[in-house]
């Protein structure tokens, strides 16, 4: 027998990172909060409801069309903590820098973060800074994490689908993972294509605010949309049936998508978020969306069948239906 | 934003046409294989089991090149994968491909330099880059990879380099079509011959495997409405007992195929006798290297001939890949075999049946 190693695979966010989640920190850390799976933890301290979010950012290339590691950080961390229906408030910052980094790139890794900051209306509280020798760390990996405040009345969780919900997707997918891959060394196309990096904070406190009942709130990142639905289907225990025809997807990244065999229900996004939604506040919660200046391209992609044991099907352009699996390794490592 | 020459064969509406009149036309209880595993790929990825008769059966052929590759071969790779100073290029699907003792994304774990490539011309970069090591790419692909990998050889020798070498376990469709139609308890009713291998073969390749089985074959695209078309022609041959070879894919293929590719394919590989995995050899099925080239064959450099081993132990990819038994069959599919702990390749594949069903049914 050989001894397990970790592969890539289990950083995809997929199966495989699923089982080493289950079968290996979970049953060593024995944490309640973590067995919840939610994007961040919920806690009570003093009175207060609080929500609780880190990630770590080893992205490359470290610069591509639309941003950078640093805005990336600052507001995958800042989205975690929306999802959890929590007004993001402090982010602190940790960084591992290689030794020979050049401190002009760091400064507009920096600079990025703290307008990214600025723009979420976070503020950067404390931090850490660690160099390691050449050759031992990729230029640069950044690790956020934030505190922020949920507000009385809000219950938004993963657990919570409902079958009749309408799935709401805020815009477009697969843009980031699709942006880092066509800059990454080799693969080099000429089109249009950003990463939708953005804060979305905004937009879940518009709609949390507005009245609307709303049951589950997830950013699709690492793993794509795929994953996560499949996610809240385990989750929540019920059925996702999802129309092809509906997914609002770019021209180029579909393009590209198609050129290299990839599925845009895998690739990540860093700006989007789904939204379950009961039928009857569907109309007014995509107005919100549409309003808000990330979410021009929001639509209504499926809904919640039924109770099941957690499956999330799509009905094609054909007419035909086929289950959506979680992802399954690794499409492309280190898109975030 | 559309998208020319795909949306148009993903159109609801057509394809609402085509599944009525395939529900007309079929009476009989029909097995069509298709033989490419994009072809399988395209039928889950679009649901086009879920809308078409019970009287048809839609069965994965021997048409996904990680899938047929033998053990021996993926071996090989493992072994060069090994060896200091050599960094071994490859395509994404081989990665997690399990040899008898360990896999390439093992060694990668283990410390060995093992990099994914888009195209063979990466591997002659690298090797360009690096020229104090050896560079092996593993060679594994039909007619449509066949002459990139000749091209990348002759951009070798143009760059002058002497540490780039090619593991050819590559192979060929018709004769694997015809190695089908004379193994006993194999049944099909009609091929959907693949697309891309088509491009380069032109429908002429086919004629001969068609006159002598008289098999219905349609050579079809990869859309949606390009496989329930095809599916409606085979069905229509069948019901009027009228076999015919139809090259429904005109738009890309053509009789005489791509003379160019084919030219540069011969020029640096011929035919020789191939391993396939659960077939067996296949006489005149692989491309090896000319003699001439042989100053590139990996095998021949490294001394690598490893002796054919048997697949794992209740393994059922190769009456899978022969359309006799369903991935569902199989003992091991969902227990032993996922795609996270893969036992044989079509489990791994993007291309392999058993990984289609897995993921989409």
């Amino acid at each position: 027998m050989t001894e397990e190693k970790i592969l890539l695979d289990h950083g995809s966010g997929g199966k495989v990172s699923h089982s080493m989640f289950f079968d290996l920190i979970l049953p060593i850390f024995e944490s309640p909060e973590l067995l919840k799976q939610d994007d961040g933890a919920t806690l009570e301290m003093g009175g207060a409801k609080l929500a609780f979010s880190t990630d770590s950012y080893v992205v490359d290339p470290i610069f591509f069309p639309g941003g950078n590691i640093g805005d990336l950080a600052i507001n995958g961390t800042v989205n975690d903590i929306a999802m959890c229906g929590a007004v993001p408030q402090f982010i602190s910052v940790g960084l591992i820098l290689e030794e020979g980094f050049p401190v002009r790139d760091l400064k507009i890794i920096l600079e990025s973060m703290a307008t990214a900051a600025k723009k979420a209306g976070v503020r950067i509280v404390t931090g850490d800074t660690k160099v390691v020798p050449k050759g031992k760390a990729d230029k640069i990996f950044i690790n956020t994490s934030g505190i922020g405040l949920i507000l009385p009345g809000v219950n938004v969780s993963g657990a919570n689908a409902k079958p009749g919900d309408a799935v709401i997707i805020s815009g477009t997918l697969a843009d980031h993972g699709i942006t880092v891959l066509s800059t990454r060394e080799g693969l080099k196309f000429d089109s249009d294509i950003k990463t939708d990096s953005a804060p979305l904070n905004g937009m879940v406190q518009s709609i949390l605010q507005s009245g609307c009942e709303v049951h589950v709130l997830r950013d699709p990142t690492r793993g794509g949309l795929g994953t996560t639905l499949n996610e809240i289907a385990v989750q929540s225990g019920v059925e996702i049936v999802i129309d092809e025809p509906s997914l609002p997807i770019r021209g180029p990244v579909k393009g590209t998508c198609e050129l290299l065999g990839f599925d845009p229900l895998y690739i990540a996004n860093e700006g989007k978020l789904v939204a379950f939604v009961p039928e009857a506040d569907v109309g007014k919660v995509l107005e919100i969306m549409q309003k808000n200046e990330y979410g021009k391209d929001a639509a209504v992609i499926g809904t919640v069948s039924r109770k099941s044991s957690g499956k999330v099907f799509l009905k094609t352009f054909i007419g035909g239906t086929r289950l959506v699996d979680m992802l399954t390794g690794d499409q492309l490592p280190r898109i975030c | 934003m559309a998208m020319k020459y795909i949306e148009e064969y993903r159109d609801a509406g057509l394809a609402k046409d085509l599944i009525k009149k395939i529900h007309g036309v079929s009476k009989k209880n029909l097995r069509l294989m298709e033989v490419c595993g994009t072809h399988t790929m395209s039928i889950f990825r679009h649901g086009i089991r879920s809308v078409l008769p019970k009287t048809i059966t839609l069965l994965s052929g021997p048409g996904c090149p990680v899938c047929v590759t033998a053990q021996k071969d993926i071996d090989a790779f493992v072994e060069f994968a090994k060896l200091k100073n050599v960094i071994v290029t490859t395509f994404g699907d081989l990665i997690r491909v399990p040899g008898s003792r360990s896999s390439l994304g093992k060694e990668k774990a283990d410390g060995a330099d093992v990099r994914i490539v888009y195209s063979i011309f990466d591997a002659v970069h690298i090797a360009k880059e690096n020229k104090d090591k050896d560079v092996v790419f593993c060679g594994v692909g039909f007619e449509t990879t066949i002459p990139t990998i000749a091209a990348g050889i002759l951009m070798a020798i143009e760059e002058n380099l002497h540490n780039f070498f090619v593991y050819s376990a590559n192979k060929l469709t018709p004769p694997a079509l015809a190695a089908l139609m004379e193994t006993k308890g194999v049944e099909i009713d009609g091929f959907i011959l693949p697309g891309h291998v088509s491009v380069i073969t032109g429908t002429q390749a086919y004629r001969g495997t068609f006159e002598k089985y008289r098999m219905p074959s349609v050579i079809s695209g990869f859309e949606p409405i390009d496989i329930l078309n095809a599916v409606l022609l085979l069905i229509e041959q069948n019901e009027k007992g009228r076999p015919a070879l139809v090259n429904a894919y005109e738009r890309a293929v053509c009789d005489e195929g791509n003379v160019k590719a084919k030219q540069i394919m011969n020029q640096v590989f011929e035919v020789c006798p191939a391993s396939w995995r659960g077939i067996g050899e296949i006489p005149f099925s692989g491309m090896g290297l000319k003699k001439e080239y042989q100053a590139f064959d990996a095998a021949l450099k490294f001394n690598m001939n490893l002796p054919d081993v048997p697949e794992p132990r209740g393994c059922a990819c190769g009456e899978i890949l022969m359309g006799l038994k369903t991935p569902e069959q199989c003992s091991l599919y969902k227990k032993k075999c996922t795609p996270m702990t893969p036992v044989g390749p079509c489990m791994v594949s993007s291309e392999g049946s058993c990984a289609a069903f897995y993921k989409y049914s």
